[in-house]
C-alpha cells in the first residue's frame, strides 16, 4: 500500500526524516512510534504529499503523492492532524458536512458518522463549545468520511480519556476488518502496542526498527527482573540456591531481592524460587517496559 | 486547472463563518451609520448641515471609504491561509482533493462576497435614505461610487490575501495589514504631497500623476473626484491628473488590476509554500 525508499527530508539546515525506507502492507494497523519532535509528522506530511521530498521516493497505491491520479487517491485518504482547531462558528454537523463537500462524498453520512463517534447530540452546537476529545471526534469523523482506503491518523489519542481511546481502537479495529490500511504516529508505545500489527520505530528522524512488538520484543532479549520477599534470616539459604543460575544478577535485601536474567531464563529463575519454600514469598516477573524497549532500539 | 465545485464549497463557509459571526451585520450598521452622519454633517465646512445633493455628499463619503474600507478589507483577510496554518487545518485542507489555487479563489470569493454583502447593505440603506435628495442622476452617480467601493474593497482583501500567504504567523500578517494601511492611506499622499511641494511643483513632472495610479486608495479617489463636475476642484491632488489618466475606464480597469495582481502574487508564493 504505502512504498518509501530512501526519503529524506530537511527544514533549512534542520534535517527532520533522513533516508527513511518503509512499506506499509494493506489492510495493517502500523504505528509510528517515537518522542515529540522524532519526525513523526513529517514523515506523515510526505505520504500525503503536503511536502516534497528532498530525496527518495514514495507511493501509495502505486501513486507519487502530487504525481498523476493523486487527486483522485486523495479522496480515498482519510486524514488527522495533530492538535487541529476547526471553525469556531460551524457546528459539528456544518464542519463535517464543509469537509463531505470538498472530499466529495455524499452528506448523508455525516449523521450516522457522528452518532458513531458518541457526538449526535452535540451535532448541533457550535464546534467553539466542543471539549479537547471531543474536537478530537470529530476529527476522527471527519477523517473516515467516505470510508477510506487508507488512514493517515497524527497522534490520534491526544485529548481522548481513557473510554475514548478504547472506543477509537475499537473502530480502528472494525475498518481494518472491512479492509482499510491505517498509519498512526504515537509516542505512547504502551497504549498502542497490542492494538497495530506492527510498529515503525523512529528517533532523529530515522527509523531503528520495524516490526510486531512481540518481535521486537524477542529480537532484543532485554533482561527481566523478578521481584520477591525474604523470610528474615533466609538470606543465605536463598544465595545458595541462585547460585547455582550462574549467569543471573542476585539483588538481596535483608527482607527482599531481585533476580536479573535473560527472558529464557525464567523458567529456571522460577523454579529455583518456588522451591524454597517459605523462605521465599510475594514473587512478581517484571517484564522490560516499552521504553526500556523503545531506548535500546533508538538509544545511539 | 480549477474545479469549481470545491471553490464553491469553500467560498460559501467563509461567508457563512462571516454571516454567523454577525461580522456582515456589525459592518454594514457601522458603514450605514458613518454615511448618514457624514452626509448630514459633511458639508458643515461650507456653514450648513444637513443633506446635500449627490455630488458633495459622495465627495465627504470617498474620505470616509479611503478611512474604513481598506481596514475593513485587510483585517477581514488578513489571517485567511495564515490563520488555518496555524490552526493546523491548513493540512487537513490540502490533504483533500483540492488544489492550493482552488482554496485561495474559494477564501476569495467568500470573504469578497462577505465584503461586497456589508458595502452594498450600508451604503444600499443609507442610499435609501439619501435618494430623495439625489434624483435620477444623483443615484446613478451613488450607484458608481458603491460600485468603486466594492472594487477598492476588493483590491484590499486581494492585498490581505497576499500577506496571509507571506506572514509566518497571524501576528505578523496582523500587523503587516495595519503597516500596509498606514502605508496606502495616511504615509503615502504625504510624501507625494511632500515631494512636490518640496520641489516646488517640479518632481517628476509629468509621470507624476502616475505614481497616483500605484496606491488603490488614490485611484479610489482620484476615480470618484473626477467624474463629479461640482467638487473636483475642492481636492489638491486630484487637480494634478491629467484628462487622459482621469479616464474613470482607465481608473477601473486599474483597480481591476489592483485586485487581480496580488491575488495571482498571492498564488505564485502559496503554491511553493511548506
Amino acid at each position: 500500500m504505502i512504498e518509501v525508499q530512501g526519503v529524506s527530508r530537511s527544514f533549512g539546515p534542520v534535517p527532520a526524516v533522513r533516508d527513511v525506507t518503509l512499506s506499509v502492507r494493506a489492510g495493517e494497523i502500523f504505528g509510528l512510534i517515537g518522542p515529540n519532535g522524532a519526525g513523526k509528522s513529517t514523515l506523515l506530511r510526505l505520504l500525503l504529499g503536503l511536502i516534497p521530498p528532498d530525496s527518495g521516493d514514495l507511493t501509495i497505491g502505486g501513486v507519487a503523492p502530487g504525481g498523476p491520479g493523486f487527486r483522485e487517491l486523495r479522496r480515498h485518504i482519510g486524514y488527522l492532524p495533530e492538535n487541529v482547531v476547526f471553525y469556531d462558528n460551524l457546528s459539528g454537523l456544518e464542519t463535517l458536512q464543509f469537509f463531505s463537500d470538498l472530499r466529495g462524498t455524499a452528506r448523508t453520512a455525516c449523521g450516522p458518522l457522528l452518532e458513531r463517534l458518541g457526538l449526535a447530540a452535540a451535532a448541533r452546537r457550535p464546534v467553539r463549545g466542543y471539549s479537547r476529545g471531543m474536537r478530537q471526534r470529530l476529527g476522527f469523523a471527519q477523517a473516515l468520511l467516505g470510508e477510506p482506503r487508507l488512514l493517515v491518523l497524527d497522534e490520534p489519542a491526544t485529548g481522548l480519556d481513557p473510554a475514548g481511546i478504547r472506543d477509537f481502537y475499537r473502530i480502528l479495529a472494525q475498518l481494518k476488518a472491512g479492509g482499510t490500511t491505517v498509519v498512526l504516529s504515537s509516542h505512547n508505545l504502551a497504549e498502542i502496542q497490542d492494538r497495530v500489527d506492527r510498529v515503525g520505530l523512529i528517533r532523529d528522524g530515522r527509523i531503528r526498527a520495524v516490526g510486531a512488538v512481540q518481535a521486537l520484543r524477542e529480537e532484543r532479549r532485554l533482561p527481566l527482573a523478578v521481584d520477591f520477599r525474604l523470610r528474615p534470616g533466609a538470606r543465605h539459604v536463598v544465595l545458595q540456591a541462585l547460585a547455582a543460575l550462574g549467569d543471573c544478577r542476585v539483588d538481596l535485601g535483608p527482607d527482599r531481592g531481585t533476580v536479573t536474567c535473560d527472558p529464557a531464563r525464567r523458567m529456571a529463575v522460577l523454579s529455583i524460587l518456588t522451591s524454597l519454600g517459605d523462605a521465599v514469598t510475594e514473587l512478581r516477573l517484571r517484564e522490560p517496559s516499552l521504553e526500556d524497549l523503545f531506548l535500546a532500539y533508538t538509544e545511539p | 486547472m480549477f474545479a469549481p465545485r470545491p471553490i464553491i464549497v469553500i467560498a460559501r463557509k467563509e461567508f457563512r463563518e462571516r454571516l454567523r459571526s454577525r461580522w456582515v451585520l456589525a459592518v454594514a450598521a457601522v458603514l450605514a451609520t458613518f454615511a448618514l452622519a457624514i452626509a448630514w454633517f459633511g458639508a458643515a465646512q461650507q456653514g450648513a448641515v444637513g443633506f446635500r445633493g449627490a455630488g458633495v455628499t459622495i465627495a465627504s463619503l470617498v474620505s470616509l471609504v479611503i478611512y474604513l474600507v481598506p481596514l475593513i478589507a485587510l483585517l477581514l483577510g488578513y489571517d485567511a491561509i495564515v490563520g488555518e496554518r496555524e490552526r493546523g487545518s491548513l493540512d487537513l485542507l490540502l490533504a483533500l482533493p483540492l488544489s492550493r489555487a482552488e482554496l485561495l479563489l474559494g477564501k476569495f470569493l467568500g470573504l469578497g462576497t462577505a465584503l461586497a454583502a456589508t458595502i452594498v447593505a450600508g451604503f444600499g440603506l443609507a442610499g435609501l435614505v439619501l435618494g430623495r435628495q439625489f434624483g435620477g442622476a444623483g443615484l446613478v452617480a451613488y450607484s458608481e461610487f458603491v460600485l468603486s467601493t466594492l472594487l477598492l474593497g476588493l483590491a484590499f482583501l486581494s492585498l490581505a490575501l497576499l500577506i496571509s500567504t507571506l506572514a509566518a504567523n497571524r501576528v505578523v500578517a496582523g500587523s503587516l495589514a495595519i503597516a500596509l494601511w498606514f502605508l496606502f492611506v495616511l504615509v503615502y499622499d504625504l510624501v507625494l504631497l511632500g515631494l512636490l511641494v518640496a520641489t516646488e511643483g517640479s518632481f517628476l513632472g509629468a509621470a507624476f500623476p502616475l505614481l497616483l495610479l500605484l496606491n488603490p486608495a488614490d485611484v479610489f479617489r482620484v476615480l470618484n473626484v473626477m467624474s463629479l463636475e461640482d467638487v473636483r476642484t475642492l481636492y489638491g491632488l486630484a487637480t494634478v491628473m491629467p484628462a487622459r489618466l482621469a479616464d474613470p475606464r482607465l481608473q477601473g480597469a486599474v483597480l481591476l488590476l489592483w485586485i487581480a495582481v496580488p491575488l495571482a502574487a498571492a498564488w505564485l508564493h502559496f503554491r511553493r509554500a511548506r
